[in-house]
């Protein structure tokens, strides 16, 4: 066991990643010499060269275009977009082309690109450094949507992301990059848990509160708060949000009868909304309260001076569980 | 605002047959080609002629949903896509009838796109052609990210260098962001990729003069590699050009703009009108430009085919219509539950929960007896 951040440990993951498969290739804007803007990349181009570390020119559209085309050619690209905000003009590419090559060849072709993405607020960025737009895959078939919470799982994730035969979009918490804890580097992700599972990060017999990416650790805060008043919430780490695993989800549900969603993306038409209908056809005769959603508001991502009161934060997340507890 | 528009300037055409079927010599293209292929040559602007003319009657007769016509650009596909070796990767737009063809795609994988029952379903790989990609440019990207794989296999330059990557887009398409991009790319990297414009003149409704200034050749320069222009409707000097532009490639030269000057005689596709936005007289010029036409009057002309040629490549082409034809009207719809294959390697959970109750809602009406 190693103590590392997660941004640390997705280092550690591409590595093992380009290590055991020649194929995987790194792609990204600053990728290369500079390590990334968050450094996820560090020292990957001097180990394993500008072949397979590309620095590419500034175009989103063509860094998912072009890792298609090698995706194609039997390679296996990792691209980076660098903030959140910036994977707009990659939009056509990732959801008209990677998403639907598979189902457009009839199964003759597979895309097996990975596409990281920093996302989520709370680093005090200018505009468009800050935003969640996982519901913009998630809504579009043909892609995979995970995120990873901490630093541990950035390690297992990354690789199963890169090693899985379908297109995947890797959202991480960019706040949460300096965050540390203790990561197997030595294991193989054999043993890992599926990357299309949820995981229960704390057990709980009051409410079941749903989240991912940042929102983890809030959760996990709150509800060690919580249990100083006595109220015992059990937290679950989505990892990931398409497909959803709704059978770890509603388990849970059932138990507690009672389901706080929590995200940083908007309430509106957001995951928490596709959840709540699902957990309430699944789990009706066992919900004491109706399914309550915590997250962004339905504007534009504030200026960061306002970015906290934006954000879900414990005292937010704890008012929800209370309205729920409240049924 | 109107503006000066040299876009459509024919100054500089790489010419080797006029549209009087006269040969004519060029310096940088020297061309050998032995009577049997260019006899075969007029042979696949027939057959695709006939094929493209076949698919719009059926659509006319409610059996395709659309058509796409390459009416008038035979040459130019014809040409380019005999030019290439077994090993050369293609990537079409959806109207590249002729290129594929000479890839060995069957027609009736055309229909199956155009009439509803998939989306294109050939192995790109088994044929090295790409789907066919609707959303105009952005297969340019994939071909150029496809030439950079070559790179990384270590497959260009070298005595045995065979393989190199063909963009096929439309003028239309110039405007692209993706284009331009990939234009930026495939020269930053030194991609092993040409880029096949075919610049008949026309974005459904939208002339030449609304994407460019200047012809489009020339904008290559500005992204730092050498362009063209072709007489599109020259199936030999197409061939000869893209032959010398994919070897360049292979080589280790980098990427080449190939501007196809050509007309659509049809429609955008067989939902369009032109007559809404262009004189007819402007077609009727081009028609004395036909591309199969030069080339019989060619062999004609220097006893290179017999009149039993003629008739006999008129017999085929019947031949390969009736057949599509019959293959069109016969093709089953897919079933029902085929709508969920293919989204990803395994079904996930939500799409397997999907199909189990799609299937028995369906099998309700059976039991029904409905």
């Amino acid at each position: 066991m190693t103590t590392l951040t997660l941004s640390k440990a997705l280092n550690a993951g591409l590595r093992k990643a380009m290590e055991n498969d020649p194929k995987v290739l790194i792609m990204g804007e600053d990728v290369g010499k500079l390590g990334g803007v968050f450094r996820v990349t560090d020292g990957l181009q001097k180990d394993f060269g500008e072949d397979r570390v590309i620095d590419t020119p500034l175009a989103e559209s063509a860094i998912v275009g072009t890792a298609i085309g090698l995706a194609l050619r039997g390679f296996r690209p990792v691209c980076e977009i660098q903030f959140d905000g910036f994977v707009y003009p990659a939009t056509n590419q990732i959801v008209s082309q990677l998403a639907k090559m598979r189902y457009r060849s009839r199964g003759n072709v597979s895309l097996p690109v990975t596409i990281r993405i920093p996302c989520g607020g709370g680093i005090g960025a200018v505009e468009h450094h800050s935003e969640s737009p996982e519901m913009m895959f998630a809504h579009t078939a043909g892609l995979r949507v995970v995120a990873c919470a901490d630093a541990a799982d950035a390690f297992a994730m990354i690789q199963q992301s890169i090693s899985c035969d379908d297109p995947v979009i890797f959202f991480e918490p960019k706040r949460r990059y300096w965050d540390k804890a203790e990561v197997d580097t030595g294991s193989g992700v054999t043993h890992a848990l599926p990357l299309d599972r949820a995981k229960v990060v704390l057990d709980g017999t009051d409410v079941t509160l749903l989240a991912y990416g940042p929102l983890v650790r809030t959760c996990l805060e709150s509800a060690l708060a919580a249990r100083q008043d006595g109220r015992s919430i059990e937290v679950i780490d989505l990892r990931s949000l398409s497909p959803l695993d709704m059978e770890t989800i509603s388990a849970s549900v059932r138990r507690t009868g009672r389901c706080v969603v929590a995200h940083e993306a908007p309430v509106y038409a957001g995951l928490g909304a596709e959840i709540a209908a699902r957990v309430t056809e699944q789990c009706f005769y066992h919900l004491e309260a109706p399914v309550l959603r915590v997250g962004g508001f339905h504007t534009p991502y504030p200026p960061s001076r306002l970015e906290d009161h934006y954000l879900p934060d414990l005292d937010r997340i704890l008012d929800a569980v209370d309205r729920a507890s409240g049924y | 605002m109107t503006v000066e528009s040299g876009a459509a300037t024919t100054d500089q055409l790489v010419q080797l047959l006029t549209p009087e079927g006269e040969r004519i010599e060029h310096p940088d293209y020297p061309l050998d080609l032995s009577a049997a292929d260019i006899r075969a040559m007029y042979r696949d602007l027939v057959l695709v002629r006939r094929i493209d003319t076949e698919a719009i009657s059926l659509q006319r007769q409610g059996e395709l949903g659309i058509w796409a016509s390459l009416l008038g650009q035979e040459a130019a596909q014809i040409g380019s896509g005999r030019a290439l070796t077994l090993d050369d990767m293609v990537f079409p737009t959806y109207r590249e009838h002729g290129v594929a063809w000479c890839r060995g795609i069957d027609p009736v994988k055309l229909l199956e796109l155009y009439r509803g029952v998939s989306h294109g379903g050939w192995d790109p790989e088994e044929h090295k052609f790409h789907l066919y990609t609707i959303v105009i440019g952005s297969q340019t990207l994939h071909a150029t990210g496809y030439a950079m794989g070559i790179q990384r296999d270590g497959a260009v330059g070298g005595d045995s260098a065979n393989e190199a990557v063909i963009a096929y887009f439309g003028d239309g398409a110039t405007s692209q962001g993706d284009v331009n991009e990939a234009f930026v790319w495939a020269s930053v990297f030194n991609a092993p990729v040409v880029f096949f414009c075919q610049n008949n003149q026309w974005a459904i409704s939208e002339p030449l003069e609304k994407q460019s200034r200047i012809p489009l050749y020339q904008r290559a320069r500005g992204f730092g590699f050498p362009g063209l222009r072709v007489d599109g409707n020259d199936v030999l000097a197409c061939y000869a050009v893209t032959q010398k532009a994919m070897q360049a490639a292979r080589e280790g030269q980098g990427p080449t703009f190939i501007e196809a000057f050509t007309y659509r005689m049809g429609a955008h596709t067989t939902t369009d009108d032109p007559t809404r936005y262009r004189l007819a007289s402007e077609l009727e010029a081009w028609k004395l430009k036909d591309p199969i036409e030069r080339v019989r009057a060619y062999l004609v002309r220097t006893g290179q085919a017999e009149p039993e040629f003629f008739a006999a490549v008129d017999a085929e082409a019947k031949e390969v219509g009736a057949r599509i034809r019959e293959a069109c009207r016969t093709m089953p719809d897919p079933p029902p539950l085929a709508i969920f294959d293919n989204v990803y390697a395994e079904p996930t959970s939500i799409l397997r929960e999907e199909r189990e109750q799609y299937a028995a809602y369906l099998d309700s009406f059976e039991e029904a007896g409905r």
